[in-house]
């Protein structure tokens, strides 16, 4: 039994989920491989080897390798899978692994499972379904089982104490049937939602995106990232990223404030994991508060300055 | 371009229904519960039929995989827009198996038979909460594949597709014939009025089986069991922001 990881980083750095999912591949028991595919990725191939539980760092590098284009990853994965031959092949469940791991997937006429949060054994599962309403235990009765992993439902494998050797794989031809244009990332200085201790998140309560500063205000002071809520974004307060949801980002974060948040339950799918969860809002019948830890039914243009204020004391 | 598009439009539990688990654990409570078209499939349509509307393709064809039911989903398509459905009739334990490995292998057949130069799909469904149809699909046919589309421009034989990523946006441009999913902010699906509900009852629906398609069903997925997942229990209310913060405080969170 051995289990292939398919790295995410942009040549510079690791993404923080591929940790996460090296865990599960760890649960797993057998050998841990990890494919780093990019254009100059040695900084990784660095970073990836001194993470705990590694065996082996596959790298392959090639200038049809950037952006991260399924269409030119699948063949060299494929490639890979044919001289290793490994038993699992898995990836963070971001917006690179839910990209790709499909395309491979079908390519091995293999059913992947998307979005584990829990391995039973090494061919059954635990994931959500209905926007995390009910767990779904599947079993995959497949020769390879193909899966990406939920980074909030594994701790993050230590980044020092491995010493895996690396080895290069060729990369294959490219297949040049797509091109990597741009990449226009919302630049903050505040932490990544999706890594942070502690998220503010804002609802249409906010009214205005100019509002949302009530709560860049409110999470500087707690060194917080800031979410949003599905009703926010489709209202067009702040960019998509921001979404936490089912349909946007899962979180879970040692301390969740939502403010001017309903509480749908697309929206609870993405935060309900938190270890505590803050809700201020005007209605005292909103959902929110039935998984709150401590509520406030309060106005949230007077609370969340009062909170600010409050945490300078 | 100027040519074909297949929409897939799956049939699901209402987005605003509360789900039930079944008392056996075997699955959910689908019987007299309200079914509509996934979310990300109305908006997949939409994209469809703005580019009939703005003369870039010719036809919008309409595809739904499942029981006789799924034909009303495929009119909602038809009343939408869409000129003429799809349905392959899945049912029985077939369906109760039916899973995005099996719906791929339906749409790469049904894109090479009509001759499809585009597919586009919801990027989701909000039952399975999968996300693999149109990536699996794309594989399938080694098509290119725009997921996540926020935008989506036809440039003579490419499309340039704009993507929601986790940090922001990402733009390519992919050769046609290619596959794209739909994410939430590519467009506003509009309502069907009344006139083109009743126009969309002339517009045809064919009817075939996966077996005519050359596409074997067998899964190799089985579900052990579906479990209601653990309820968090509501804490307290707080009377003022001090109250919150000397609570937060104390533990230990702040």
């Amino acid at each position: 039994q051995s289990t292939l990881v398919v790295a995410e980083h942009n040549n510079e750095k690791l993404t923080p989920i591929t940790l996460n999912a090296i865990t599960a591949a760890s649960k797993l028991g057998g050998d841990v491989s990890c494919l780093v595919a990019g254009t100059d990725c040695a900084k990784v191939v660095e970073q990836i080897s001194k993470v705990k539980g590694v065996k082996k760092v596959l790298v392959a590098q090639h200038a049809s390798f950037k952006g991260s284009l399924p269409e030119e990853l699948t063949p060299l994965i494929l490639e890979t899978q044919k001289q290793f031959s490994f038993t699992h092949i898995c990836a963070g469940a971001s917006a690179f692994g839910k990209n790709l791991l499909p395309r491979v997937a079908a390519k091995l006429d293999v059913a992947p499972v998307s979005d584990i949060i829990e391995i039973k054994s090494p061919d059954t599962f635990v994931r959500t379904i209905y926007a995390g309403n009910a767990l779904s235990t599947v079993k995959c009765n497949e020769a390879i089982k193909i899966f990406t992993v939920r980074g909030t439902s594994f701790e993050a494998a230590p980044t020092e104490g491995g010493s895996a050797a690396s080895e290069e794989v060729a990369a294959s031809s490219p297949a040049g049937v797509s091109e990597w244009l741009e990449q226009n990332l919302t630049k903050s200085d505040r932490p990544e939602l999706t890594s942070a201790k502690v998220v503010v998140s804002g609802g249409r309560g906010l009214k205005s995106g100019e509002n949302f500063k009530l709560l860049y205000d409110l999470a500087d002071k707690l060194n917080a990232a800031v979410g949003a809520s599905r009703a926010a974004v489709d209202a067009g307060y702040v960019p998509n990223d921001m979404q936490v949801g089912q349909t946007g980002k899962i979180v879970a974060p040692e301390l969740y404030i939502a403010v001017g948040i309903s509480g749908a339950i697309q929206h609870l799918a993405g935060m309900k994991d938190s270890k505590t969860i803050v809700a201020i809002n005007k209605d005292p019948e909103a959902p929110i508060f039935q998984v709150a830890d401590f509520g406030l039914v309060a106005d949230l243009f007077k609370a969340v300055p009062e909170m600010t204020a409050a945490l300078n004391k | 371009m100027s040519g074909r598009v297949l929409v897939g439009v799956k049939r699901v539990i209402d987005y605003a229904v509360k789900i039930r688990v079944k008392p056996d654990n075997s699955g959910i409570v689908t019987d007299g519960v309200k079914h509509s078209m996934n979310p990300f499939c109305e908006i997949a349509i939409e994209e469809a039929v703005k580019l009939k509307e703005k003369k870039l393709i010719k036809e919008v064809v309409a595809v739904s995989c499942g029981p006789q039911q799924s034909q009303e989903t495929i009119r909602t398509a038809l009343a939408m827009g869409a000129d003429r459905g799809i349905h392959v009739e899945v049912t029985g334990k077939d369906y109760e198996a039916l899973g995005p490995l099996q719906v791929s292998k339906i749409m790469a057949a049904l894109a090479k038979k009509e001759d499809a130069q585009l597919i586009i799909l919801g990027k989701q469904a909000i039952d399975d909460d999968c996300n693999q149809t149109g990536q699996m699909t794309a594989a399938l046919l080694d098509w290119p594949q725009g997921t996540f589309a926020s935008e989506v421009a036809l440039e003579g034989d490419k499309v340039k597709v704009v993507r929601e990523i986790d940090g922001g946006l990402e733009t390519i441009k992919i050769n046609t014939p290619a596959v794209v999913t739909a994410d939430l902010r590519l467009n506003t699906p509009r309502y069907a009025t009344l006139p083109n509900i009743m126009k969309a009852k002339k517009k045809k629906i064919a009817n075939m089986k996966p077996a005519d398609l050359g596409v074997d069903l067998t899964s190799r997925l089985e579900v052990l069991r579906v479990d209601e997942p653990p309820q968090r229990q509501a804490g307290v209310k707080v009377e003022t922001v001090d109250d919150l913060v000397a609570k937060l405080r104390e533990a230990g969170t702040i």
